[in-house]
């Protein structure tokens, strides 16, 4: 599964040998988080246990704030696996953006969340004050977040550590922009999609996936961008099985 | 809370997906989406889901003294409601353009084509008449609001029965639904609302537009009609241009699209009629598809149980007597008790004593087992007071 989200690190926490709860558990918030030791560790030395979304320290003990299914990445990774369509901003997360409006020397972007973001015009690769960049009110822009927090507004840069855009900035002439539950674009992400991989067989076609739920296609002509779209919104809820037959059977029928 | 703001790449391309003559969903020009109609257990609620667009309407009656220039007519009051769990553009308390709109719209629909005959509404003329309120909620924008609304409407109407009332000569009586059965209210036609959606300053043109349609639209323009093709109103709004050929293709286009969702409004009413008769379950939660893509399944299974008996007994007759257990201790002190239903407690005896005292003693019985967790110390702590006696154990 994806790995970009932030992490609260718990150092010194005394793991207790109980087994309560496996991975692969369906758990409800207010739950109490235990779990077994994995045997290869013998001695009970104070492990440094990370907890991910969903899991939320409380004094000693950690509880479950989300519900969804149980997770572990070796060598000490736990997180809830939980679906919402709803996006809040994280630090470090790419997003698709909309621009709704300049103001002295930012944007004002909306990402789906419950603030509008900022991004600075000197945000952009090769932007200085006398260069500005073409940003129109309504275009869309890939960017990532620095800074997302619930203390402050959120912020937006289409440059890296570098000063280079990596792909960032205003794109999107031509395609079609909709919106995805924020599991399936967790799912499109992973290293190993396979509805990435499925859809890759139908017919060539540029997308772009934000993490806050929206996914931009562009395809040859309008026909194959739409089918694509209505592809992706449907197969949320499908197993793998069913998203198969139904890509076989879109593609021996299409144009 | 905002709403989504349309970025101009989505903007160019539904323009462009119109002008082939292609929709967002796969639609053709002139099809509605898929049509629900549901109605709840009380008379005169009625769900309507256009594709997911979702409205709710729900009529409800009451007597009241008519106005005095038509003493013998009844009254009926419409009121649309935009919740904001529909879409984060509308907020609570707030009188929108939108709302304003759909609300004399529906007036005019239903009030100014005297679908409703008012005077079968009269109770005593003068004096009582009916008032009927049809309530419209919606809960989900998709677009298209105002055929969504007309079909609720009407269909709730349809499918209200008002209280049944006697009048013998001075007295009048209103029997409730238990004493006699409730009547269905007069209709004479159904008018229904069509949407068309203009883009290109009238070029071309789109039935039952979604959302995002909507919004990229130049002009709206919503024939009323009824299944007799009378048409009932007709209104322009986006200030666009149209030819009169135009409007007449619409009106054609109309009046196939009216009959064909009367017939559904009818059909669901005679379906709801029939559960009704036989006693079969009705209502929304019975109309509710069972989406469940969590449930757990296993196939059906024989269970062996015929050696069940059998082999109860010996485990009873190998297992050891089981200890003699003592009931809790009870704490007789004064001023304690137990917590729970039906237990001692000497609380209601003992309450001067209990006001002298500072404290007030409290013991809370717990089970304390082995797999007691070393978390933080929950509420199984006892409380002493320094009344206690200890003349149990």
């Amino acid at each position: 599964m994806v790995c970009l989200f932030d992490c609260v690190i718990l150092s010194c926490f005394y793991v207790i040998i109980h087994l309560v709860y496996k991975v692969g558990d369906v758990l409800l918030p207010g739950d109490v988080f235990s779990f077994q030791m994995p045997e290869s560790i013998t001695d009970s030395k104070p492990e440094k246990v990370v907890c991910g979304p969903g899991l939320r320290r409380n004094g000693d003990e950690v509880l479950v704030c989300k519900s969804g299914i149980l997770r572990h990445k070796q060598p000490n990774l736990y997180w809830i696996d939980s679906q919402q369509r709803r996006y809040v901003p994280g630090k470090g997360e790419s997003v698709i953006g909309i621009i709704t409006s300049k103001s002295g020397d930012i944007f004002k972007v909306d990402v789906g969340g419950s603030e509008q973001a900022s991004l600075s015009y000197l945000a952009f690769e090769g932007a200085t004050k006398r260069n500005r960049p073409n940003v129109q009110v309504g275009d869309l822009v890939y960017s990532q977040f620095i800074i997302a927090n619930k203390d402050m507004e959120p912020e937006l840069v289409c440059i890296d550590s570098c000063g280079r855009a990596n792909g960032m900035g205003v794109f999107g002439a031509g395609g079609l922009l909709f919106k995805v539950s924020l599991g399936l674009v967790r799912r499109l992400l992973a290293p190993q999609s396979e509805i990435a991989k499925d859809l890759e067989k139908m017919f060539p076609f540029e997308i772009v996936v934000g993490m806050n739920g929206r996914v931009w296609v562009k395809s040859k002509t309008i026909q194959q961008t739409l089918i694509v779209a209505n592809l992706l919104e449907s197969c949320e809820n499908m197993t793998a099985q069913q998203r198969q037959t139904l890509f076989r059977r879109v593609a021996d029928g299409s144009i | 809370m905002r709403d989504t703001p349309l970025s101009n790449c989505e903007r160019d391309f539904l323009l462009k997906a119109i002008q082939e003559k292609k929709r967002l969903d796969g639609r053709q020009t002139y099809d509605y989406r898929s049509i629900k109609i549901s109605f709840g257990t009380d008379y005169g609620c009625c769900f309507v889901d256009l594709g997911k667009t979702r409205i709710m309407a729900q009529v409800s009656c009451e007597l009241i003294t008519p106005k005095e220039n038509r003493p013998n007519e009844g009254l009926i009051f419409f009121n649309i409601e935009l919740s904001p769990m529909a879409s984060p553009a509308f907020e609570m308390g707030r009188q929108s353009e939108l709302l304003v709109k759909l609300n004399r719209q529906l007036e005019r629909c239903l009030r100014n084509s005297k679908c409703i005959d008012t005077e079968s509404l009269c109770v005593v003329s003068g004096e009582k008449v009916w008032q009927i309120r049809v309530d419209v909620h919606l809960l989900n924008h998709d677009g298209n609001l105002m055929d969504a609304a007309s079909i609720a409407a009407i269909a709730a109407l349809c499918h209200f029965r008002r209280p049944d009332v006697g009048i013998q000569g001075e007295e009048v009586t209103v029997y409730s639904t238990e004493e006699r059965d409730p009547i269905p209210l007069s209709i004479y036609h159904m008018p229904i609302c069509v949407s068309f959606s203009f883009f290109q300053q009238g070029t071309y043109l789109l039935v039952d537009p979604c959302e995002r349609e909507e919004r990229v639209m130049d002009g709206l323009l919503m024939i009323a009609m009824n299944k007799h093709r009378e048409i009932c109103s007709i209104q322009s709004s986006g200030g666009i241009m149209l030819l009169k050929d135009q409007v007449l293709r619409c009106s054609k286009i109309a009046s196939v699209k009216v009959s064909e969702i009367t017939e559904l409004i009818n059909k669901a009413l005679e379906n709801d009629k029939k559960a009704r008769k036989t006693g079969g379950k009705f209502g929304f939660a019975e109309s509710l598809p069972q989406e469940r893509i969590t449930a757990l399944k296993t196939d059906v299974s024989p269970v062996e149980m015929s050696d069940v008996k059998e082999k109860a007994n010996e485990i009873v007759q190998r297992a050891e007597v089981p200890p003699q257990t003592v009931p809790s201790p009870v704490l007789t002190a004064p001023g304690t008790g137990q917590v729970g239903e039906g237990l001692e407690n000497s609380w209601g005896l003992k309450e001067e004593e209990e006001e002298e005292e500072e404290e007030e003693d409290e013991t809370v019985e717990l089970k304390m087992d082995e797999t007691d967790s070393p978390g933080p110390r929950s509420v199984c702590a006892v409380f002493h007071g320094h009344s206690w006696q200890d003349g149990t154990e």
